[in-house]
């Protein structure tokens, strides 16, 4: 029975290594490996989905070889659990050799890969976590998806311009709930704003109706909102059972809680609502109409902002190859990506020389109906903006 | 006042929910002696079945509810009959490891079949919103929870204590031999018994949806609470977790509400204190088995 047993183990590694060595040589010398770091389960698996459907879409689109290589990507699940983002960026960097990591679903995942990016010298592209000090953490860290503070500081503004004098905040109690919390009140206080009530509600909330009654007795003219993208829809229907809508308390806050993907299922109480962000599936230019028809015809779904992160991440590491004709070193590709502009789907965006972070249009949007769907319509823009938690110091 | 009434409301409506859900856990953990935290599992099933029903066959939400029941209960009979049957005899431990496997297989079956993303069922206009009852907010739906759990409670008691099933039930839980020397199927009482708590547990769900909000990791979620219920409430009758949930869904609810910044806390530190007061919780039984 061992006998047999080790025989056929041994046949199977026989058979294992073969078919590597068959593989090897054809795509080792001149391929090019994206190792894609991305939460595929758990409670953030559709920032996931949405990234690699993203990046499947621009791949189909542009083609899989730049400057004479093949481009090859590997995805690892971390489902948005630092420790093992931390052991996928080992694998990646140490078995598979990979060019370049990105995707990083979660603050913490992108923090926890960055010692590996500089040890290793090796471009770390993010393309969903939204903390302002991500960029800080390694020379090598590129950012393609947005900062809360951009979003955060705008609604502020905003708000304060606008004829709201008394808010109510209601935040998710962690890194980027906290910074959605405190851009917003620095800009809105400063503006003349009031906050009346602040409830930081926890991470893992099953119910948010007392939370609401909360806010509803504190009669603010509006309720500033951020809860991670999933719980968004939850938060709505229970704001409008609570009749928060009816008592005239207006929804604003940073676009997550609004998120593309989940939109269209919150039902009629969402109308209205105002937020900041930095991308909409209804932006009114030609590429991004062709980009949401070709995501919708391929995987059955509108894209959300997080989408658009990701096809704006491959593109940037396909621009970044091309400017240095196919070479890999990880120094010249992160010089070659400092200071690249191009049209996205979103609008047009740049990536910061100074801090590798994205610059970009954040817009102010109102939630209606088109054709019978609810969309975030953009109704202004404030152009070019850089992340303000850097440009503060 | 009025808002003091309000999140009574809302607590008694929460408190309801968490018994329907836990109740068939006091059942299977009280009266079978068995520990199932797979519990969760079919109060999931049940909640994805009524949103399909619903959402995509286009069903009334009142006829999807019973069958949320029934689909429920279908899948604890199976598993019952296949699997867990021949864990009854097996330590404690046994049970837990397998249950909690069986847990996570449903969590990534679930997500591979559903996807990961948070689901809602499309509710009646009538149920939805608020309207006003002497300037005290009451919630539509969280009305028909109430209704709907304090007359499966009202049920339940009677059917444990006034009916032949209840006392057979009972009998073959105290000593199964003897129980089985009377002349009772023992083996066919656990097996319906185990169905009908499942069968609750996804009514539970379906009715839940709304609430706490559907998603494959919900099992995983919510056990900690059914444990709670059952703990605080003490296992060996159905008026104890009854009474658990209400006072854990006011306490929660309260908490929140008047101290926001201890809100999840609260309901943890009120277990802790009740069990420090009342180990075997507020109904147990003195002797341990």
């Amino acid at each position: 029975m061992s006998v047999r047993h080790k025989m056929l183990s041994w046949a199977a590694t026989a058979a294992a290594v073969a078919s590597l060595a068959a593989v090897a040589p054809a795509g080792a010398q001149d391929a090019v490996k994206i190792g894609l770091i991305l939460p595929m389960t758990g409670g953030q698996a559709s920032t996931g989905k949405q990234i690699e459907n993203a990046i499947k879409l621009y791949m189909q689109q542009k083609g899989d070889t730049v400057a004479g290589k093949k481009i090859e990507v590997i995805v690892k699940d971390d489902g948005a659990v630092p420790d093992k983002t931390k052991t996928a960026a080992q694998e990646l960097i140490v078995n598979d050799k990979v060019n370049f990591i990105a995707g990083f679903g979660v603050t913490p995942a992108a923090l926890a890969a960055a010692p590996l990016a500089t040890q290793a010298k090796i471009p770390e592209v993010v393309m969903a976590a939204g903390t302002s000090i991500i960029t800080e953490r390694s020379p090598y860290i590129v950012r393609t998806s947005f900062t809360l503070a951009q979003s955060a500081n705008i609604i502020g503004d905003w708000a304060a311009k606008n004829g709201i004098k008394k808010v109510a905040t209601l935040t998710s109690d962690y890194a980027p709930g906290n910074d959605a919390l405190n851009f917003f009140k620095e800009r809105f206080t400063a503006g003349g704003g009031e906050i009346v009530e602040e409830v930081k509600v926890p991470l893992q909330n099953p119910d948010f109706a007392p939370f609401l009654q909360r806010m509803k007795d504190a009669k603010p003219d509006a309720l500033y909102v951020f809860v991670p993208a999933g719980q968004g829809g939850n938060f709505m229907k229970q704001y409008a059972e609570r009749g928060l809508d009816k008592a005239g308390i207006k929804v604003i806050g940073p676009g997550d809680v609004t998120d593309d993907d989940l939109l269209n299922n919150m039902g009629d109480a969402v109308l209205g609502t105002v937020t900041a962000h930095l991308y909409s599936a209804a932006h009114p230019s030609a590429m991004n109409k062709d980009f949401v028809a070709a995501y919708k015809k391929a995987f059955g779904s509108r894209p959300g902002f997080m989408a658009v992160s990701g096809y704006d991440g491959i593109h940037l590491i396909y621009e970044a190859l091309k400017k240095t004709n196919g070479d890999t070193n990880g120094d010249k590709l992160i010089e070659a990506m400092k200071g690249m502009k191009w049209e996205s789907p979103r609008g047009p965006i740049s990536i910061d020389p100074e801090t590798r972070d994205i610059v970009q249009n954040i817009y102010i949007r109102k939630v209606e109906k088109v054709d019978g769907e609810l969309y975030n319509v953009e109704f202004a823009t404030f152009e070019a903006v850089k992340d303000s938690g850097k440009t503060k110091k | 006042m009025t808002s003091i009434l309000t999140n009574l409301f809302d607590g008694v409506a929460y408190g309801m929910l968490l018994f329907v859900l836990a109740c068939g856990l006091a059942v299977t953990l009280g009266l079978m002696n068995f520990v199932n935290l797979a519990h969760g599992a079919f109060a999931m099933a049940g909640g994805y079945v009524c949103m399909l029903l619903v959402n995509k066959s286009g069903w009334p939400f009142f006829a999807a509810l019973p069958l949320a029941f029934v689909s429920a209960a279908v899948i604890g009979v199976l598993l019952e009959r296949t699997l867990y049957r021949h864990l009854y005899t097996r330590s404690h431990l046994d049970q837990v490891l397998f249950s909690i496997g069986l847990t996570f297989m449903s969590v990534a079956a679930v997500d591979y079949f559903m996807g990961s993303s948070r689901v809602f069922i499309n509710l009646p206009d009538a149920l939805q919103g608020q309207f006003d009852f002497f300037g005290v907010g009451i919630g539509r739906y969280r009305l028909m929870i109430i209704v709907i759990c304090g007359l499966l409670t009202v049920a339940l008691q009677l059917i444990l204590a006034k009916t032949r099933f209840g006392s057979r039930l009972r009998a073959a839980v105290d000593d199964p031999r003897a129980a089985s020397g009377l002349g009772i199927n023992v083996p066919q009482v656990f097996a319906f018994t185990f169905a009908f708590g499942c069968g609750l547990a996804g009514l539970g769900g379906a009715l839940s949806a709304e609430i706490l909000g559907l998603d494959p990791y919900f099992p995983l979620k919510f056990m900690i609470y059914f444990l709670i219920v059952v703990t605080v409430g003490g296992s060996s009758s159905i008026t104890g977790p009854f009474l658990a949930s209400l006072l854990l869904g006011i306490g929660d609810v309260a908490g929140k509400y008047y101290v926001p910044k201890m809100g999840p806390f609260v309901i943890y530190t009120m277990m802790i204190v009740i069990l420090i007061w009342r180990p075997n919780g507020l109904f147990g039984r003195t002797a341990a088995r």
